[in-house]
């Protein structure tokens, strides 16, 4: 039965899908006899391709010609402003799993300390208060001035705005583990290590992997921002280069990729919170 | 009083207050000891303070006043000398059955070699019926068998007392039944010192030497101490065919429903010594036999009066 439904659904997918071509196509359809087209056809073909110019949104044949171009080469590297599709999520994603991985190692210690002591909770509460709502991007300019390095000033850039929803989904996994295992640890008399190991954080894991999961979400959302800042390499720069191309077609499949990358780490990170999940 | 394995001292606790104003202690003046071998209930309504004076004894939580005494020395703490049974039962769900035992094992015998734990756990984990199942997870099990991995938990790293806070108050009548079963016989075989709360009159009168009543709290104490005199080797099956059975039963019920609220305020000291609780013995005694250093049918109701002012 399951499977029948999830033919049905994909089926459903499948037909939205054609809609959504359908309506773009005829919403982007070519505008025939335009003045332009007789009287200036001398002068569009002084100007370069006259019929190849760009004018108004790219219908989906264009896009998919820009999805078979980059897709077909994706690692080739032509000078920094023509790298590969394939090149250019790897500076990102280099970016993202760098900045996050340092996220990891400053937030799961200080997290579990501070889940472990109301004292320390206290003292750092009103701080995460105030830094948590702060758009990663203002962080920026101080970024950039301190660290005087594009790249670097991406990756630190990551780096805020994943903590904290880690450090607070561990903090309070940590902070909610049930009582009786705490007490089932203590009349052990398990040492503090084991125990951290062996009871609080299989304990703690999935909802420490919620907040990764979040964090990952953020991360990869701020990463294009911030690309298109600071410039150089990466998927946002692509974007924004393309666009400063007036290059829409190359600016949608870009959009697409950003994309289905994030889905593939969401999956990832779902699959991660699969194994570390615990039925009572 | 040294000589008992376990006594407890003028135990009292007082929880703090929100308010300034200082909390009524939930009991205080608690004096009992228990004997090796002994295997001791405690019966008393809600918020009496049972499973604060078994965490005071598994040194989960510490007294306000009092001690408690194990083996000569004072329990300052948690320790593997005494192994807790938890009324959630408290398995560890990303473990196995295995897993939870043998964590508990490792934490008393770090030096042993892996297969020399699995092999102990496999034993303790067959003693309580589950050899089938070891490899399973908590969540795969019934009800009973959690209760009865941490039962095989408690007993695998041999501690001088066993703890149980109402371990079977969760289960259906019939498990209940069942594990009861196999309880008595694992403590006639391994003759453990047990303390157990229970809301489960049958229960204490079939598992217990002993049977301590506690009054209602605040200011709970210790009522009376009851002997349960039948013979050791009692089946569930049988212990209802023994005339002492339905005396000691009668007794305990009669002071759950009627006398144990009226042992707190001052009046109650009049008749009542919270040192040396009187100890009786219900199954013995014939149907006319007034219970000695009780307060009778008479000053009760008075004393009722008073209290309800």
């Amino acid at each position: 039965m399951p499977s029948k439904l999830s033919l049905h659904a994909a089926l459903i997918s499948i037909l939205i899908f054609a809609i959504f071509l359908g309506a773009w196509q005829l919403a982007t359809q070519p505008k025939e006899s335009s003045a332009l087209a007789g009287a200036d056809a001398e002068y569009a073909a002084l100007m370069g391709k006259g019929a190849e110019k760009t004018d108004g949104f790219p219908p989906p044949v264009k896009v998919a010609r820009a999805f078979v171009e980059y897709l077909s080469d994706p690692f080739y590297d032509k000078g920094p402003n023509d790298k590969g599709i394939g090149i250019q999520l790897a500076h990102s994603l280099g970016r993202v799993g760098l900045g996050f991985l340092l996220a990891v190692v400053v937030a799961l210690p200080l997290g579990f300390a501070i889940g472990m002591s109301p004292l320390l909770f206290r003292a750092f509460n009103p701080f995460i208060q105030v830094l948590k709502p702060i758009s990663p991007l203002a962080w920026m300019p101080l970024a950039l001035y301190s660290l005087k390095d594009s790249s670097i000033s991406g990756i630190f850039v990551i780096f805020i705005c994943s903590i904290w929803p880690m450090l607070i989904n561990t903090a309070f996994g940590v902070a909610s583990v049930r009582r009786d295992w705490i007490n089932v640890a203590r009349t052990l008399e398990v040492n503090p290590l084991r125990k951290a190991f062996l009871v609080i954080l299989p304990a703690a894991a999935p909802t420490i992997l919620t907040g990764m999961r979040i964090s990952m979400g953020i991360a990869w959302l701020v990463i294009v921002a911030a690309e298109m800042l600071v410039g150089g390499t990466g998927i946002g720069y692509f974007v924004w280069n393309e666009w400063n191309n007036l290059a829409l077609p190359n600016v949608i499949f870009a959009v697409v990729m950003i994309g289905l990358v994030g889905m593939v780490l969401d999956m990832f990170f779902g699959w991660l919170q699969k194994l570390v999940t615990y039925r009572e | 009083m040294s000589a008992h394995f376990l006594s407890i001292e003028a135990l009292k606790k007082v929880y703090p207050s929100d308010s300034g104003e200082p909390n009524p202690p939930v009991f205080e003046d608690i004096h009992f000891h228990i004997d090796k071998g002994e295997f001791v209930c405690i019966i008393g309504h809600s918020g009496c303070g049972k499973t604060t004076i078994l965490n005071v004894l598994a040194g989960l939580e510490a007294a306000t006043a009092g001690d408690a005494i194990m083996d000569g020395r004072e329990v300052s703490g948690p320790s593997l000398d005494r192994g807790v049974v938890f009324q959630s039962h408290a398995l560890m769900p990303w473990m196995s059955v295995l897993g939870n035992v043998a964590f508990a094992v490792k934490s008393k015998w770090p030096e042993w070699s892996k297969d020399k734990i699995t092999a102990h756990c496999t034993g303790y984990l067959e003693m309580v019926g589950l050899g089938q199942a070891i490899h399973r997870k908590p969540a795969e099990l019934s009800g009973g068998m959690k209760q009865r991995v941490g039962i095989a938990r408690a007993f695998a790293i041999q501690p001088k007392m066993l703890l149980l806070d109402e371990p079977f108050g969760a289960l259906d009548a019939l498990t209940r039944g069942t594990i009861q079963d196999e309880l008595l016989k694992i403590v006639q075989a391994t003759h453990q010192t047990v303390f157990m709360i229970t809301h489960d009159v049958d229960e204490a009168i079939l598992l217990a030497d002993k049977i301590l009543l506690m009054s209602n709290g605040p200011h709970a104490k210790i009522a009376e101490i009851v002997e349960v005199t039948m013979p050791r080797d009692r089946t569930r099956a049988g212990i209802h065919h023994d005339p002492q059975y339905y005396r000691i039963r009668n007794h305990l019920v009669d002071f759950l429903v009627n006398r144990s609220k009226t042992y707190a305020g001052a009046e109650a000291e009049t008749f009542h010594d919270a040192k040396n609780p009187p100890v009786v013995r219900p199954g013995l005694e014939g149907e006319r036999a007034p219970v000695v250093l009780l307060p009778t049918e008479k000053p009760a109701p008075q004393l009722k009066q008073v209290i309800n002012h």
